[in-house]
Order: C-alpha cells, then structure tokens, then sequence
C-alpha cells in the first residue's frame, strides 16, 4: 500500500487500535471522533454486539484536509480485543501503517495485555511485517483508576514496552492522552514517509 | 507612466516606532512644507521596512493639504522608462517640462542609478531645476547614497545635502502594534497572547511579519477555532513540536486540555510533520530560491524544480545550484579586479548561463592580459658597469631591493644609445622575480596606443584596471607624453596611487624632465620629486668592457690591440660601439679574414680591401693600406679586359 501518492498528491494513514477485549479501544476512537470538526470525519462504523463488544471493526475516518498541497485521510481502525475474532483482527491489520496498542494498565490484564502483543506480532508476521519495522507506540489506559488496582506507566513500560516504543499514558473515558496518542502514532507514521520507505 | 499613490499607504496606517519615528516626523514635516523643510529627503532601509509606506504617505499628506499640488509618485524604473521613451518619440524636452513642474517629486528605488550614466546626468539636471525651483524631491532607496555604486559625486552631494533618514528594523513593541493594527484592519481578533507570540519572532522586515499574521489569520479562518499562543509558535515552527519521549519515560498527557483545541493541535502536528516530511525538499528549493534571488541570482532552475511533483535528487540539484552560483561570484570577483564595467553583466548572476558567464569570464581575462612587461632581451648581468653610469646603477640596485621605497619614481636621463631602456628592462625583468610582482613596462608611445585603443573601443575602466594591479610601472621615453593630455591626466592618478601604495615607478627621459616641453607641471614635479639619475657618455672602460663582451658575443677570439684600437675610438654611445663591432665583424666575414685590429682599421677608416668584391676580374694589383695610398679616387681599379676592348672596337 502506498502511503503517500505523489500523482494524486494524497496521504492516507491507517493506523490500528490494536489490544486486549476492553482495554478500551474503541472509547479512544469515539473521543476522538467527538472531537473533530463535523465536516472533517466520516462516518464512524462502529459494528458492536449486544453487550456492546466490538465485533467487526470500529473503522474512522478523518479528513485533514490540504497539507502541503496534499489531501491529507486518516483512518483509524480498531480491532476486535476477544481472542475467538482473530481473523477479523488478522484482516484488520492488513496494510497498516501504524499500531496504536492500546493496554489495560489493571494489573490483572497483564496476562491479557502480553497475550494480544504476541497475537499481534504474529499476525504482523502473518501479513509478512515485522513488529519491528512497523510504527508502533503504547498506550496504558485506565490511568483514572484506584492507583491499589492499576501498575503505573514505569511499571507498565517494564512489562510491556520492550521495544522501548512510545508510551502514553491515559484515561480515554475522559480523553486524556487519547490525541497524545493519536499524535505520538502519526508523528511515527508521517516519519517513514520521510523515509522513504511507505509500508 | 507615473504610479498612482496606493490609498492604503498613508501616515495614519503606519505603525510609528523607535525605529522609524525620524523618517515619519521627516516625512510629514516635508509633506506639509514642500520645499522648504528637508529638501532634498532621502529615506533609505532595508527591503520592506516601509519606504515606499512613507514616500507615499508623504503623498497623500501633501495633497490632503493643498489639493492643488501636482504630485508625482515614481519608482526609478518607471522614470528611466518615461525618459527613453520621450527620447524616442523626440519629446525630450516636454519631458523635462513635465517634471520640472511637479511640485513634489517622490522617487523610489533610487539604488537602480547604479551604472546608469546617462540617467545620472538627467537627474542631477531634474534635481536642480527642481531644488531652484523650490520643489520638493523625496528619494528612496535601500541603502545611503555614498553606498550606491558608481553614484556620481555631485549627485551624492545632491542627495546627502537634504536629510538623510534611515527606517531601522521595527523593535518588539512596534512589531505588536503593527500586527493590532493589522488584524484589526482586516477584522480578525485572536486570543490574547497570540500576536504577542508572533512579534517575539525577530522578523528582518515587515513584509515577513505580514506574512506570518496571514497564516495564522488564514488558519484561524480554515479551523473555525480562535487559534492559541502555542498553535502559532507550532505554525510558525519557533519551537519544536513537542515529541513523546521515546523509550521508558511517559509522557504525562496535560491534565488540563482545552476539548475544543485538540482537534486542531493534532492537526497542527500532522501539518508540521507532514510539512517536514513530504514537503521538506519543497521548503528546502523555497528557501533557496529565497536566499539567492535576495543576492539578486536568477533562480529559474531552482523554481522549475518546484513545478514538478517529484523531481528526482532534489538537493543534489540545489547543491549544484549552489556551487554554480558560488562560481559565478567567483568570476564576478575575478572579472571585478580585471574589468570593473564587465562585472556588472548579468551573466554573472544567473546560473542558468553558466557557459556564458565563462566565456563572458574568458573574454576579460584573455582581454586583461597583464600590462606588457620588460623585455627578456636585457638582462641585468648584461648591463656594463663603468663610472658613467655608476649613480644609476646604484640607484637600481637600491630600487630593487627595496622597491617603491628609497627612490620613487627613479628617472633615468640620459642621451639617446646609452642604454637607458636597457637598464629600464633590466630593473623590470628582476622586479618582476619577485612574488607577485607584476611589472608594466612599456614605451610610452605604447602606453599614450593603448589608452587610445580602450579609449576607442569604451573600455577604459578596463585599461586603467588593467594597470592598478600592476605592481611596479615601468615608461620608457617619457617626453612623448608631451602634449597627449589625457594620457597625462591617466598617467598623472595612475602616478598618485602607485605612490601612496609604495609602488614603483621608473621613467626615461632623454634630458632633466624640467627641461622637457609639453609635459604638464604637476608631472614634472612629481618626476622630480623622486631620483633624477643621469646617465653620461661611456667612458673608456666601459667602452671596452661593452666592446669585449660584444667581440664575445660575436665569437670573435679575443685580440687585446684590436679592443684597444676600438676602445680609443671616441664614441657617444654603447650602442655605437655595437654598431661598430658589427661593421668590422661582417667586413671580416666577407673577406674570410681574421678579425683584428689590422682589419677594424681597415673598415673603420676607409681601406681598398673592404671594397673588394670576388667574381670581378682586375688588375691583380693590390695596393696595401700599409703602402701610402690613402686616396681611392686616384686609384684604378677595375681594369676591363683587353679582348673586351678589340671585340668592342671591330664593331
């Protein structure tokens, strides 16, 4: 996929929330949808379960307009967190520029936290990518939380984060972190374009 | 023709700071007194300071004054136009007309009078009529006018006689005050702190500050969001955009954040990675073609980059660029010392015509050859000492270990033959060993030709360039410059300089320049002003050492009565003496005999023998030098042949 066409003079970024069933991935989407201007995001699909568990995939898309004379998209994805929807989760990953993983920061989903970044890995591995060369940053999110039942971000860095990647810490409920994050992950995203080597 | 005062231009939309309070208060003391106050006002200031603000504001405040007033607002260009085209339609005088009677004459961008002669001259006659007449002139400029090049004097004088202002840089209060005024002109408001955080970047002009207020009251007007202090430092790129640290360190999201604004902060970020990203190399090509059309360099191939969407090695092309253009300012140096009207061609600004701008290069350089130099066929070794000549010798050997220093101008005088170019060429040639010595040593004639020649072919910048660089002048025959008063005039600053340089001058003369005819005073006491060295006859030993080396030169084996009976010989110059030798030489050669004193005599005095050809029949009889007939006339020599004489009488 072509991350920046210089013939139609457009950039598309897709970047994937990825993570554990209810780390809270798509709350991050729905803050940030909340908070772009109207005329700039698409329509968010959002195909949820009855408990309100994302099935399918949230998918948004965000229109940054002209920049530097190129049309500028985002579209930010989630993922299904349950394990039972790997494939979905496999589908979803394909052609992403960037992977938001987005951790529960409780101290009993560390299993759960390890176990979705291993999934990830593997199904980067799938689509041929190595976790290593794609724009990942970390989000820990549920920092609002009784501090007695959550690890703090050090902590959490220690556990999860040992590609030493960016980490934000969060609590998307409330958006706090959530556009630090979005900022982090493109800022990563829009470098290797610098690069040129678009994934 | 003449421009029309933009409306927008007046004193009440001109931010007045410290900077500019002078040429404001000038500026309106003039509109309100043409004529009469400053006259004539020069403003000058960098580029987009507000010369052109207040030349036109003090257009508008006079005319609010006296609405009669025939003003006129032109840029130099748009007057040099008007001129020639009222000399091609033959209107000059109606022209001049025209604006001797402009009651204020506002004249802009006066820095384009820069090698424009002609010009000049129609200006200084404009600005006197006009100053006479009691007119007001205001002039702009971006720079003094001691500074503009090739400015003639008395128009500086002209100019420098009025006030001279300049417009400085506006401080950081007037750099808010202009961006208020601004933005309330054009009806956005900002949250407070945010023009504040503009003015802190120290803009060079007002025209980049303009620029900045427009993007961020474009911003402010695309986002439909008030735009905050922090956005505008990110848009303007004065900080770095903040960055998530990388590795273990979190970073702490900000505990307060404004809901409404991390929309557009986010899209600020994107906008300055994607700018740093996609779009570097276009800022990259934008900035230098910035940079080098502010040096005034073409930048036409840097712009057709930017039209193409991805041209291919980007900054090796611009490096190129650079190195070109560093070339050309190179050239231009070079072409400057050679030929100073040269470099002001336009090839030498435009990378674009490299191979012009070479050739235009060659031409100079091939043309600025050094001034013709002392002849190698007269070394010092082979200059012959004797008392004759002794003081000069002296005085040479003195120039040439110090030169410019003991004696200066060194003039040599002395009769015609007694080796004056000679010692001229020979102090050239070993004043040129030194390093970087470049010696111009030439006859006069061919220094009055040449002047001629530049003078002839518009180039006498050139030739007078041409011999300023030189390190030491070297005139032979001075006394031809009699009566060539423009050679004396060159020759007279070229004098001054070389003087003060501590640069050495030598000149020939064939008697005691006061006693020279037609050379101006000023030249005669300035040749005397240094050594006069008299070279006088050659004595006997010098005689006889210029006559040995001669004979050497000649091959002619060394015969000590020969070289006595020529040295006894009187004679009035070397170079007699060598004629001399030469006579006696070839007479020996043509009879296949010996050269000795015997045969010197014998050609030098009259002898039968050097008349005597082979392949004519005579008489046989050879009558000796030595015999006591010294009279030829009395002599037969040519006997015709008896069967000749039978054969003609049978006839």
């Amino acid at each position: 996929m072509s991350l920046v066409n210089f013939t139609s003079r457009e950039i598309t970024c897709k970047i994937v929330y990825y993570g554990p069933g209810r780390s809270g991935k798509t709350t991050n989407l729905h803050y940030v949808y909340g908070r772009v201007p109207e005329t700039r995001r698409g329509r968010m699909v959002s195909l949820a379960t009855q408990t309100d568990r994302t099935l399918f995939f949230d998918f948004l898309p965000i229109d940054l307009g002209q920049i530097s004379g190129f049309s500028t998209r985002f579209q930010l994805y989630t993922v299904p967190g349950q394990v039972y929807y790997n494939a979905t989760r496999r589908l979803v990953l394909q052609g992403a520029d960037g992977v938001v993983f987005v951790g529960d920061s409780q101290a009993r989903q560390l299993d759960e936290n390890l176990e979705s970044l291993q999934n990830l890995q593997s199904n980067l591995l799938e689509h041929g990518v190595d976790v290593r060369t794609m724009p990942c940053v970390m989000q820990y999110n549920k920092q609002d939380l009784p501090p007695e039942l959550i690890l703090t971000p050090p902590e959490l860095d220690d556990a999860l984060n040992f590609r030493a990647v960016p980490s934000f810490a969060a609590d998307a409920l409330h958006g706090k972190g959530v556009f630090e994050t979005l900022k982090g992950i493109s800022e990563l995203v829009l470098k290797r374009l610098a690069a040129g080597s678009p994934a | 023709m003449t421009s029309t005062l933009n409306p927008r231009f007046t004193f009440d939309t001109f931010v007045v700071g410290a900077a500019n309070r002078l040429a404001v208060t000038a500026g309106r003391t003039v509109a309100e007194n043409p004529g009469s106050a400053y006259n004539p006002l020069f403003i000058y200031s960098g580029s987009g300071l507000g010369k052109t603000h207040v030349l036109m504001a003090i257009g508008h405040a006079a005319k609010a004054l006296a609405p009669q007033l025939n003003i006129e607002y032109l840029t130099l260009d748009e007057y040099v136009e008007a001129f020639h085209a009222a000399i091609a339609a033959g209107q000059g005088d109606a022209f001049r007309r025209r604006f001797q009677n402009v009651d204020a004459l506002l004249v802009d961008d006066v820095q384009f009078l820069t090698n424009r002669k002609e010009m000049q001259a129609e200006l200084l006659r404009l600005t006197e009529a006009l100053q006479q007449a009691g007119h007001q002139i205001v002039l702009a400029s971006d720079r003094p006018p001691a500074e503009i090049a090739d400015l003639d004097e008395r128009l500086i004088s002209r100019f420098s006689g009025g006030l001279v202002v300049d417009i400085g840089i506006p401080d950081y209060e007037t750099r808010v005050a202009i961006l208020r005024r601004k933005s309330e002109e054009r009806g956005s408001t900002f949250q407070p702190g945010v023009l504040e955080t503009v003015a802190k970047n120290e803009f060079p002009n007002v025209r980049e500050l303009m620029g900045a207020l427009n993007r961020i009251v474009a911003y402010q007007a695309v986002n439909d969001t008030p735009i905050n202090a922090e956005t505008v430092r990110q848009l303007l790129g004065t900080t770095t955009v903040a960055s998530p640290s990388v590795g273990s360190a979190t970073v702490a999201a900000p505990a307060v954040a404004s809901s409404t604004d991390e929309f557009s902060e986010f899209l600020t970020d994107v906008t300055v990675t994607v700018g740093k990203a996609v779009e570097a190399w276009r800022a990259r090509v934008a900035e230098a073609v910035l940079r080098w059309e502010g040096e005034g360099y073409r930048t036409g191939r840097l712009e057709k980059l930017l039209d193409q969407e991805t041209p291919a090695a980007v900054d090796e092309a611009i490096a190129a660029y650079v190195l070109d253009v560093d070339r050309l300012k190179a050239l231009e140096a070079e072409v400057a010392a050679l030929d100073p009207q040269a470099a002001g061609e336009k090839v030498f600004h435009d990378p674009d015509r490299m191979d012009e701008a070479e050739s235009a290069a060659a031409k100079v350089r091939d043309g600025a050859a050094p001034p013709p130099g002392p002849s190698a066929a007269f070394p010092f070794d082979s200059y012959i000492a004797g008392p004759s000549n002794e003081v000069v010798l002296s005085a040479a050997r003195d120039v040439i270990a110090k030169p410019g220093k003991k004696y200066n101008p060194l003039v040599v005088v002395g009769k015609s033959g007694l080796g004056k170019t000679h010692l001229l060429n020979a102090i050239g040639l070993e004043l040129a060993k030194k390093k970087g010595a470049i010696v111009a040593c030439l006859s006069t004639q061919g220094f009055v030709d040449e002047l001629i020649a530049a003078i002839d072919g518009n180039r006498v910048d050139w030739w007078r360039a041409r011999y300023r660089r030189a390190t030491a002048l070297l005139l032979d025959d001075i006394q031809l410059l009699a009566g060539k008063e423009r050679t004396q005039e060159e020759l007279f600053n070229l004098f001054n300089q070389f003087v003060d340089a501590d640069r050495q001058l030598i000149f020939t003369a064939p008697a005691h320049p006061n006693t020279l005819e037609g050379l101006e005073e000023r030249i005669i006491s300035r040749l005397e002003g240094g050594l006069v060295a008299e070279v006088s006859e050659p004595d006997k030993e010098l005689r006889r050492n210029a006559l040995e080396r001669s004979l050497k030169s000649q091959h002619v084996p060394m015969d000590v009565a020969l070289l006595d009976y020529l040295a006894d010989r009187p004679t009035d110059s070397v170079r007699s003496l060598t004629g001399i030798v030469q006579r006696v030489v070839e007479a020996a050669a043509a009879q296949d005999a010996p050269v000795n004193a015997g045969l010197a005599r014998d050609v030098l005095e009259g002898s039968p023998s050097a008349r005597r050809t082979t392949g004519l029949r005579t008489s046989g009889i050879v009558v000796s030098s030595a015999g006591g007939v010294r009279s030829r006339e009395k002599m037969v020599w040519d006997w015709p042949a008896s069967s000749d004489r039978v054969i003609e009488e049978l006839r």
